[in-house]
């Protein structure tokens, strides 16, 4: 078998970002669609480790720094989710509607 | 340098990191799409291993797989999701998400076939025993800025979280 090269890896995120893309563009579950996000940033860590791979460091210090930002995003984004959940006993994205015309 | 079986775990890691993502945006159940997630997060920490990222890795274990993932399933308990569930699960503009994505898959492709011949076919051969060490003055000393930054971060998210969840806004 062939050997693993980097463009193994970003084939490997690129898959991991649409499959992100679509779910938070077709599924109507909020908390489906933060997962969707979590996945998108995942595939954004494994370009950035497997790019440093082939320079420095400084990529994994990126995937690190991406990985705060994830926890404070969830934090964030599930407060959001509660306070909704509590004013409209709805979890569908679709049923958001109040800044639409 | 070559570890054995490099191939093999590769193609094992990423199968299941891609089957899982699938799981996790066709399930049902909030519960089962956020199982299928931590397996994808677990199967994306051997593939940090295999890169040479070891603290990357425990990183991502134990603040992804074990800290946001236990956020996760605590709101998906807090959240009474009975109703959801047997509602449609996709939205009605599918159809033209998908073709959106496609696209982008298109575009994906094209990039990638276009400039594989740019990366550096050499890799740098990390030490391996002091990845977390050489992590850490890269941390303290090149982004110390961003890391304070990042601190303050979560604390204004800690905040904001708390005041978003309190019962009366």
């Amino acid at each position: 078998m062939a050997e693993i090269t980097t463009l193994h890896y970003l084939v490997v995120a690129a898959a991991l970002f649409l499959i992100g893309v679509i779910g938070v563009l077709t599924r109507r579950n909020v908390i489906i669609i933060l997962m969707s996000i979590e996945l998108i940033l995942n595939a954004v860590n494994l370009n950035l480790v497997a790019f440093s791979r082939l320079y420095n460091l400084h990529g994994q210090v990126f995937a690190i720094f991406i990985i705060a930002d994830a926890a404070a995003e969830a934090a964030i984004a599930l407060g959001i989710l509660i306070a909704f959940f509590r004013n409209k006993e709805t979890v569908n994205m679709d049923e958001v509607d109040l800044l639409k015309w | 340098m070559m570890p054995v079986a490099t191939t093999f775990f590769f193609y094992f890691l990423s199968i299941i990191a891609v089957v899982s993502a699938i799981v996790v945006i066709t399930r049902k159940s909030p519960v089962h799409s956020a199982l299928a997630l931590i397996t994808t997060l677990l199967s994306l920490a051997g593939l940090y291993l295999m890169l040479y990222a070891p603290f990357v890795a425990a990183v991502q274990i134990v603040l992804y797989a074990g800290g946001i993932m236990v956020l996760f399933l605590f709101v998906i308990m807090l959240v009474n999701l009975e109703k959801a569930q047997l509602e449609e699960r996709f939205n009605k503009q599918w159809q033209v998400a998908l073709i959106a994505v496609l696209t982008l898959g298109a575009l994906l492709i094209f990039v990638f076939e276009k400039g594989r011949s740019v990366f550096p076919q050499t890799v740098t051969n990390f030490p391996e025993n002091t990845n977390t060490q050489a992590i850490g003055l890269l941390l303290y000393r090149d982004y110390l800025m961003p890391f304070e930054i990042a601190s303050l971060l979560l604390l204004v998210a800690i905040v904001g979280a708390v005041v978003m969840a309190k019962k009366r806004v």
